[in-house]
């Protein structure tokens, strides 16, 4: 699935925006980020160029969509089922906000492991959410 | 640091501070007005005229150009205007540019101002323009800002052991400096308990773990030092600044437990040629619970990780150690959307040592600290009274 994603996206022009390119590839089911091809730095959000060294020359790479949660918040809208707004620190370096699911215990906790899947929902792009890994 | 940046020290100085009405205003005042309420009232506090003012400085999240709005409401035509647009730091960042616009003789007079409706216009944080730019956060639906310092605290307490309790320490204490300023928007009792026992916002955080959604504004008058000395009020000299901006979204904050502020902190020391140690009184913006005790580190009052430890007993509240937040602060005075000039006023006001009640005893060293976005711009001023200089 990977191979074919990388081929269909190669195919795009170089000037389609970054955010279309990891929108194509979340149609896909995977979750993608930009390496620094000059710093090796793991860039996300998506953008022109590296934060960290200015070079413009970022590929995309897939992550294996696995990392741990950094920081946790709880919101408990009134009527509303309570949900959890984490920072997860991936694998492959790059940080981003998503929502977690716990695990059995029915918490999310600083340091656990999660795993992303995508949720869909209406004409908006696949939407990266992350729930706690059983065990790992 | 330049020599340029470093020759700024004490060079202009705070001649006349005013709060407009504040609280909850009403129906009808706009926050123009309340702009020039403030401005008013700053001014007959220096013993200025409007047409002395050829320099304004001026952020709001009610219009798209705030200068020019601001501007023609008030019947004034600067040579010299600046909008740097830092949230609620904005107005410490203005003092220190208008120092720097007065030394290098591009106005001479300078007019920093605030106004907000905010608590009449029904609570939320206004924003500024349309959110014609994706964000990677607003799909999971944080609460914003409270969501981002809640994250901060969260991750606080993993790293240091802080608790909850002390996190409510800092409301509680800014609730007893709020019972001695009859300005002040909450005056009624409060405990760690009320504070824990409140309605979560965004765990770990509860409603009293935030600040204020007020109404209310501010004006600031800066001068040169020269001149200042020529004027009715005690000024209260600008003896040095930082700036820094990490980032914007908390997403992207590298080290949820680390601001930028130990930045603009350092800086603010080294131009000043004062320390922590050397600090009379202190305010912090505290938008929540959790920013009192990371800028208490950061600004070196005390070592990182300590600051839940340090804020207890009673330690920054009226008759502690370190006196922080003498007017209330953002949890229990004031907080019109940005607080950023009212933390300054009440500087100057202690400096001058005209603050009743609340009036701290030792009051020649004070510092305001700026904090704008979720922990992303942080900007600290150090001011003195003469002795100082
Ligand atoms: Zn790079």
């Amino acid at each position: 699935m990977t191979d074919n994603v990388r081929a269909d996206v190669e195919s795009l022009s170089p000037e389609t925006a970054p955010g279309t390119v990891f929108d194509r590839y979340a149609a896909e089911g995977v979750l993608a980020y930009q390496s620094c091809g000059d710093c090796r730095q793991a860039v996300f959000p998506p953008r022109v160029l590296c934060p960290s060294c200015g070079s413009d020359d970022l590929g995309w790479e897939p992550s294996a969509g696995r990392g741990t949660v950094y920081s946790a918040t709880v919101i408990a809208p009134r009527g509303k089922e309570p949900y959890t707004v984490a920072l997860i620190d991936l694998d492959e370096g790059f940080r981003m906000m998503s929502i977690v699911t716990a695990g059995d215990d029915g918490a999310v906790a600083i340091d656990d492991p999660v795993t992303v899947s995508f949720r869909l929902a209406g004409d908006e792009p696949p939407l990266p959410v992350f729930a706690v890994e059983a065990d790992r | 640091m330049s020599a340029a940046e470093r020759s700024l020290r004490g060079r202009a100085a705070i001649v006349g501070v005013a709060e407009s009405s504040l609280g909850e205003v009403g129906p009808g005042i706009s926050s123009l007005d309340l702009i020039g309420q403030a401005t008013v009232r700053a001014l007959a506090d220096a013993g200025l005229s409007k047409s002395d003012v050829d320099g304004l400085f001026t952020h709001s999240a009610f219009f798209a150009q705030p200068v020019l709005t601001t501007a023609e409401y008030l019947g004034i035509r600067p040579r010299f205007a600046d909008g740097t647009a830092t949230g609620g730091s904005s107005f410490v960042g203005h003092l220190w540019h208008a120092a720097a616009a007065i030394e290098a003789g591009l106005c001479e007079v300078a007019l920093i101002v605030y106004g907000s409706t905010q608590r009449s216009h029904g609570g939320g944080l206004v924003a500024s323009g349309a959110a014609l730019t994706r964000s990677w956060e607003t799909p999971y639906a944080p609460r914003i800002p409270a969501s981002a310092y809640a994250l901060a605290a969260a991750r606080h307490m993993r790293e240091f052991g802080t608790t909850r309790e002390q996190l409510a320490e800092v409301a509680v204490a800014a609730r007893q400096w709020a019972k001695l300023n009859p300005a002040a928007f909450v005056q009624d009792d409060m405990t760690v308990d009320d504070v824990l026992s409140s309605r979560m916002v965004s765990s770990p955080l509860t409603v009293r773990d935030c600040c204020l959604v007020t109404d209310g504004g501010g004006a600031v008058i800066v001068t040169s030092a020269e001149r200042a000395r020529n004027l009715p009020r005690p000024p209260a000299y600008i003896l040095g600044a930082g700036e820094a901006t990490w980032h914007m979204n908390i997403s992207q904050m590298p080290d949820l437990t680390t601001t930028a502020a130990q930045e603009s902190g350092r800086r603010a020391y080294e131009i000043a040629g004062f320390g922590p140690q050397d600090i009379d009184v202190v305010e912090l913006y505290d938008a929540f619970t959790i920013n009192p005790i990371l800028f208490l580190e950061d600004l070196g009052f005390c070592a990182k990780g300590e600051g839940g430890a340090f804020v207890s007993d009673g330690a920054i509240a009226p008759g502690g150690s370190l006196p922080v937040n003498t007017n209330g602060g953002g949890l229990s005075y004031c907080h019109p959307g940005m607080y950023g000039i009212l933390l300054v006023i009440e500087a100057v006001r202690q400096l001058r040592g005209e603050a009743g009640d609340r009036q701290v005893a030792r009051h020649s060293l004070a510092l305001a600290h700026g904090n704008g976005g979720t922990l992303s711009s942080q900007v600290t001023a150090i001011l003195g009274d003469e002795s100082t200089l």
